[in-house]
């Protein structure tokens, strides 16, 4: 996939989103989460960028931003050139079959109440696509191209295992034949023989249909396996970016290192002798970030400027952007 | 049902050994049930015994019990969170055994358990007696978990799924700590887990369970190197690498965990096999040895050359 060449489906820039901490009875804002902190990355036309980071970082606030399920604080988000923000509801509501997401736990986002077919044919319904025996049709077929048996419309979301649950999701996604899919953890929930089924069904179904995905993950190893570019996330920030090969053999920003030399490696002799860069402390609260780099209470190089000034996110070499004064 | 059944296995001292699972495989289960942490009924220990130190567990009573859980046995749960009682200081929830399994003084005990904080690496230790478990982050609670299961010296450590609710670079740390402890310590430990890279870099050996049942067993490197259980095998090869080559694609092993529900007759990973027999969907095979301390249950063994 030359991800290059082709153009540019999504274009964030300086991408912010702040949930207010309100205090006492006339709830006066004292303060700000600031979960994404002004993050700026292109998506291009079939490729698949991995989000990765660590729990609260603001990955999956980025992907529901992004989509506008939560109201941004400042920045810009377009789709295939169109200003997400500035769209009406209605217009917005009209763009929302292009653009769908898959959430981490099958659980939690199917209700329990619906059957496997009304599941997936809400999406169907909501925007008038097909009608009668067709949307049927359409609604077999689409638990067929997710590996599950056509018999199943009928039946309820507890009646299947993670796996089959996470299927249905994906079928749901793509019911309306969307262009651009976030998958928000997608694998997360899953047992380790299971998970590789779903990313090779999403690998599939992008080849078929020619999908871009953002995939956001703390799995470092699933990401290498099915992105392309890499965006690496911490407090709020993405700090190193550039294609999956570099990042994962040459990555630049210290916390890129330390965060890969952390990832376990299933191979015994391998990981004898391997060289850790252990991080001391926790991540900060993103109610309180640290002035300056948002690492540098944690980096094991860190300058006096770097707890000084925030780092400028720049490009060092073709598709290789990273934040960081030391590099 | 049929969460664990007929496992065997033992536990030198000083020895790491690693449980690998995932979930519903039992892993879990076995452990709380050699110390009778079960809520029984409706659980039931239907056979078995469980030697500590010569001492059969599953036989003793409740107060025997009690002296040797958090005594000689220390316990890591997975969630920090649900396992430290959110009303009571840090600071008493680490003599708290102390005092009762050792006797020491109040005084003494809470010096150790500042000794102990320091161990696990938690910064200002004494000052941090008197918080609450809120007030630390989940990294430091699992630190705050490992020091109160090391507060009495135990001789053999349990630890499941410790880090699985922590960040990778979190992980690290923890990882760092322990194996730090062992060589100071020198215990023994059982490590549950599902993740193989974790177990990978930290135990001398491996069981590997599916269904209830221990499939494979092996010393670390003999298992990575030369894995003999299907399942096992299949574990390995869908773990996407990373260093190294970038596989096209991912190998999958088909179909899904078994129903616990159901007891067990056959082999129970028989329906997701690739080199299922016909003697698997007959009769269970049971774990015997195949190479030195190398143990598998399976009826497949293509280093015999006689066919089955």
């Amino acid at each position: 996939m030359s991800s290059e060449a082709s153009p540019v489906l999504l274009k964030v820039e300086g991408l912010t989103k702040h949930f207010p901490i309100t205090k006492g009875v006339f709830r006066r804002q004292v303060g700000a989460v600031k979960a994404v902190d002004g993050i700026s990355f292109d998506i291009f036309k079939g490729e698949t960028l991995g989000l990765v980071g660590e729990s609260g970082c603001g990955k999956s606030t980025a992907g529901r931003v992004i989509l506008q399920l939560y109201p941004t604080t400042a920045g810009k988000v377009s789709f295939k050139g169109q200003d997400l923000m500035s769209l009406s509801k209605e217009d917005l509501r009209k763009q929302r079959p292009q653009m769908q997401m898959i959430f981490q736990d099958p659980q939690d986002s199917l209700n329990p109440r619906m059957t496997v077919g009304s599941i997936i044919s809400e999406p169907l319904v909501e925007h008038g696509k097909f009608k009668g025996s067709e949307r049927r049709e359409r609604v077999e077929q689409l638990l067929e191209s997710v590996g599950m048996n056509r018999e199943f419309t009928n039946r309820y979301p507890h009646e299947f295992s993670g796996g089959q649950r996470q299927r249905i999701g994906i079928a749901r996604a793509i019911a309306l034949s969307p262009e651009f899919i976030i998958c928000d953890e997608p694998i997360a929930a899953l047992d380790v023989s299971i998970q590789a089924q779903v990313v090779n069904l999403l690998e599939d179904l992008q080849e078929e249909y020619g999908l871009t995905y953002l995939f956001i993950s703390h799995d470092l190893s699933m990401i290498r396996h099915i992105a392309d570019r890499v965006a690496v996330m911490y407090l709020g920030r993405i700090v190193e970016l550039t294609d999956s090969e570099t990042l994962y053999s040459t990555p630049l920003h210290p916390y890129t290192q330390a965060l890969l030399s952390a990832v376990p490696i299933h191979d015994p002799k391998h990981e004898k002798k391997r060289e850790r860069v252990i991080l001391t402390g926790d991540v900060p609260s993103p109610a309180n970030p640290p002035p300056g780099c948002h690492f540098s209470t944690r980096c094991p190089r860190a300058e006096k400027r770097c707890f000084e000034d925030s780092p400028e996110w720049r490009e060092i070499a073709p598709g290789h952007q990273v934040a960081c004064h030391l590099v | 049902m049929y969460a664990v059944n007929g496992i065997s296995f033992d536990l030198k001292k000083g020895e790491l050994l690693g449980i690998v699972g995932e979930s519903g495989s039992g892993k879990s289960v076995t452990m709380m049930s050699l110390l009778k942490l079960l809520p029984m009924p409706p659980a039931e220990i239907v056979s078995g015994t469980a030697k500590f130190e010569d001492q059969d567990l599953l036989q003793l009573d409740t107060k025997q019990l009690r002296k040797i859980r958090s005594g000689k046995i220390g316990f890591i749960f997975q969630d920090p969170m649900t396992s430290l009682n959110p009303v009571l200081t840090i600071g008493y929830q680490l003599a708290e055994p102390m005092r009762e399994h050792l006797g020491l003084s109040r005084r003494k005990a809470r010096k150790r358990s500042a000794e102990l904080l320091e161990q696990v690496g938690i910064p200002m230790a004494e000052s941090r007696l008197g918080d609450y478990p809120h007030q630390f982050s989940g990294g430091m609670r699992q630190r705050v978990m490992i020091a109160i299961a090391l507060a009495c010296d135990p001789k053999v450590l349990i630890a499941d799924e410790p880090t699985t609710a922590l960040d990778v670079t979190i992980q690290a740390q923890i990882l760092d700590i322990v194996k730090q402890l062992r060589k100071d310590l020198g215990m023994a430990i059982i490590w549950i887990t599902h993740d193989l890279g974790v177990v990978a870099g930290i135990a001398d050996r491996v069981a590997v369970m599916y269904g209830g049942f221990i499939v494979e067993e092996a010393p670390v490197d003999e298992l990575y190197a030369n894995p003999k259980h299907p399942y096992t095998q299949g574990l390995l090869k869908t773990l996407p690498n990373l260093e190294g080559e970038r596989a096209e694609r991912l190998e999958s092993i088909s179909g899904q965990p078994p129903d616990l529900r159901q007891k067990p007759q056959s082999c129970p990973f028989a329906p997701r096999c690739s080199n299922v027999l016909e003697r698997c969907l007959q009769e269970n095979p049971s774990i015997v040895n195949r190479g030195i301390n190398h143990k598998v249950a399976c009826w497949w063994n293509p280093d015999s050359g006689e066919k089955e």
